[in-house]
């Protein structure tokens, strides 16, 4: 996250005037397309999650029903499933079945295609005005990765290794926005899509994050981009971490937001040790 | 009673308000100026050609004691004016009209309120952009094109001027892209195409705003306090697919991802003009948080989406329309014998007499 740091003051009396909702449109103001979002849900992540991940989904009443809330997970794979499976556990599982935001990189509004498709299956900019509005005024679920690309990159011998949290930019998010912050462990991941080396001549060559070699690109070309091992997927939510009690205005302490961002990852990564301990098979759980 | 000055009355917004506040009886004067002939009949509006000196115009401003300047002469579409004239009306212009404004000598200016038409442009457009820009926030990259350097150029100069002057009640507006019948943007032009032109693998964030809100805002502007920036746009924020569908035209995506500009030159031998700034808003959209005006106290009659379908409407029939009456020309000695000979019935008047016998 290399936004600009600027938020907008939390405000309720502006609450009141956010837009009325149009029961014509498909299309979210964000971007987000029922359709087709839908007909992804339908067609791939329906397939993904009961068959080929087949899911294993723990804690999902730690994810609140109402209100706003920052969901926080460990991130991995080259095309990361992870984020695809989260979403699709909470409208599998949970009571009330909420939209959940996925904060994903500047990059990929300035990438030819993705621009079109991340926005319309839930993804938003990870800018933190974006992360604010959601959880603050919105009140919405909003998923963010704070090891970003340090995580998708890593490679296949440095799996389920938690990388820096970021800056705690996600932490300061869920202070301004008085919103929970519930931690999420997903193993499986970095099985589905290792990767192995990077090419970074071809990066530079494609413009693209980075280059993997994964077991099936690029030699299998573009449909190797989403060829997924079927590694078993398990996704553990974690109890939620309350930023309301935190005094006034706890996102002025700098030490007090990096002390829960390192407690939230310490948190996600003790999880997921003992994930790792209780699994027998990586394919079958 | 306010006495108002309208500068860039020629334009379709300067001409629109100063008909709207015709309408309004708490109006004393309006005094409408601008290099050009205005566009559109206007009543009562007094007409003064004059450019943006600011010698001749604080001439005006202290003879009429002018207490509400609105500025709307800003050049936010760089086809209306190419990239030098558009530099002199938007920065030079703005310097001069706010030195007229401003006491001078000792002397102290009768001005209380001035009300600058800005553009949402002063963000710009970028990857790194908040989906909703507020107020508050700045651009994240220095300008890109010139058009929106001068803008913000301007709106600085405006603010130096409210710095100094705390006793005049300065509102600047930065409006999201116009849309209606009668205005005629770059934007407007695009989508009166036979397909909707975009960039292949982008579908861009739109937000308009409708003509009669535009000419509203500023009419309210003028009728309360608004000191500040103040985003206008529609509520909501549509994809141009949405829009694109919303007009019953296909989407042709005819500019590639790379080699844009090359592109956008190339078209423009076939008669479609994409400036730098369209082009980018085609790349990477934009969205406005417009919940600061709504909090005080203007209520948007259109929404994005009711702007779009509205302007759809008009599409279909504007065909029909051209046939119809020949367009308004300016003629100083007609309005003249209309506003000042004994002869003329005023419909005021007219009504008064009817009244009274």
């Amino acid at each position: 996250m290399s936004a600009p740091k600027e938020l907008p003051a939390p405000s309720d009396r502006l609450k009141a005037h956010l837009p009325a909702i149009e029961a014509d449109r498909q299309v979210t103001d964000w971007g987000r397309s029922e359709r087709i979002e839908g007909l992804m849900d339908r067609t791939v992540y329906d397939w993904l999650y009961h068959y080929w991940f087949r899911c294993e989904v723990e804690g999902i009443e730690n994810v609140p029903s109402s209100g706003g809330a920052l969901l926080v997970s460990n991130h991995s794979g080259a095309l990361p499933p992870d984020a695809a499976m989260i979403l699709k556990a909470i409208k599998e599982e949970h009571s009330r079945p909420r939209p959940l935001h996925l904060t994903v990189e500047h990059f990929f509004k300035g990438y030819p295609g993705f621009s079109m498709l991340v926005a319309k299956i839930g993804g938003v900019p990870a800018h933190p005005a974006n992360v604010h509005r959601l959880l603050a005024d919105e009140e919405q679920l909003v998923l963010v990765f704070p090891e970003g690309r340090k995580g998708t990159e890593k490679l296949y011998k440095d799996r389920y290794k938690l990388r820096r949290f970021g800056r705690g930019g996600f932490v300061e998010a869920a202070m301004r926005a008085k919103a929970p912050i519930v931690p999420v462990a997903v193993v499986g991941a970095e099985e589905a899509m290792p990767i192995f080396a990077h090419m970074s001549a071809l990066q530079r060559l494609t413009g693209l994050l980075y280059f993997p070699i994964t077991p099936t690109f690029p030699h299998l070309g573009l449909a190797g981009f989403v060829g997924y091992l079927p590694a078993k997927f398990k996704i553990r939510f974690l109890e939620p971490v309350r930023t309301d009690d935190m005094g006034e205005e706890p996102w002025l302490d700098r030490g007090l937001i990096q002390t829960v961002a390192d407690e939230i990852r310490a948190r996600v990564q003790e999880e997921l040790i003992d994930m790792l301990a209780h699994r027998r098979s990586v394919w079958f759980g | 009673m306010t006495r108002i000055l309208v500068t860039g009355v020629s334009s379709f917004w300067g001409g629109r308000l100063a008909r709207a506040l015709e309408a309004d009886e708490r109006v004393e004067t309006i005094i409408g100026v601008s290099p050009e002939d205005p566009t559109m009949e206007l009543e009562r509006t007094e007409f003064v050609r004059v450019g943006t000196q600011h010698a001749l115009l604080r001439r005006i401003v202290q003879a009429a004691e002018i207490d509400t300047v609105i500025d709307s002469r800003l050049v936010v579409d760089s086809v209306q004016a190419s990239p030098r004239d558009a530099h002199e009306i938007n920065v030079i212009g703005t310097m001069n009209i706010l030195a007229a404004c401003g006491g001078y000598g000792g002397q102290s200016s009768p001005v209380r309120k001035v009300i600058f038409k800005s553009s949402a442009h002063y963000y710009g457009c970028e990857r790194d952009d908040p989906a909703f820009f507020t107020e508050a926030m700045q651009r994240p990259h220095p300008p890109r094109t010139r058009l929106e350097s001068d803008i913000v150029e301007a709106e600085s100069a405006v603010r130096g001027f409210a710095e100094r002057n705390k006793d005049v009640t300065v509102t600047v507006l930065r409006f999201a892209n116009g849309l209606g019948p009668e205005l005629r943007t770059s934007h407007g032009d695009l989508l009166s195409l036979p397909a909707v032109p975009c960039i292949l693998g982008f579908d861009p964030r739109y937000q308009f705003v409708h003509e009669d809100d535009i000419v509203g805002v500023l009419e309210h502007a003028v009728a309360h306090e608004l000191p500040g920036t103040y985003n206008v746009a529609g509520d909501g924020v549509l994809v141009l697919s949405e829009v694109a569908s919303l007009l019953g035209r296909p989407l042709a995506p005819v500019l590639p991802p790379w080699g844009t500009g090359l592109a956008t030159r190339a078209l423009r031998a076939t008669g479609v003009r994409i400036p730098e700034e369209v082009a980018q808003q085609l790349r990477f959209g934009r969205g406005l948080d417009n919940r600061k005006l709504k909090a005080a106290g203007f209520s948007l009659r259109y929404t994005t989406r009711e702007a779009v379908a509205k302007f759809a409407e008009d599409l279909r029939v504007r065909a029909l329309r051209q046939d119809g009456g020949a367009p308004y020309r300016y003629e100083r000695e007609v309005e003249e014998f209309l506003r000042y000979s004994p002869s003329v019935r005023r419909r005021g008047e007219a009504a008064r007499e009817e009244s009274a016998g």
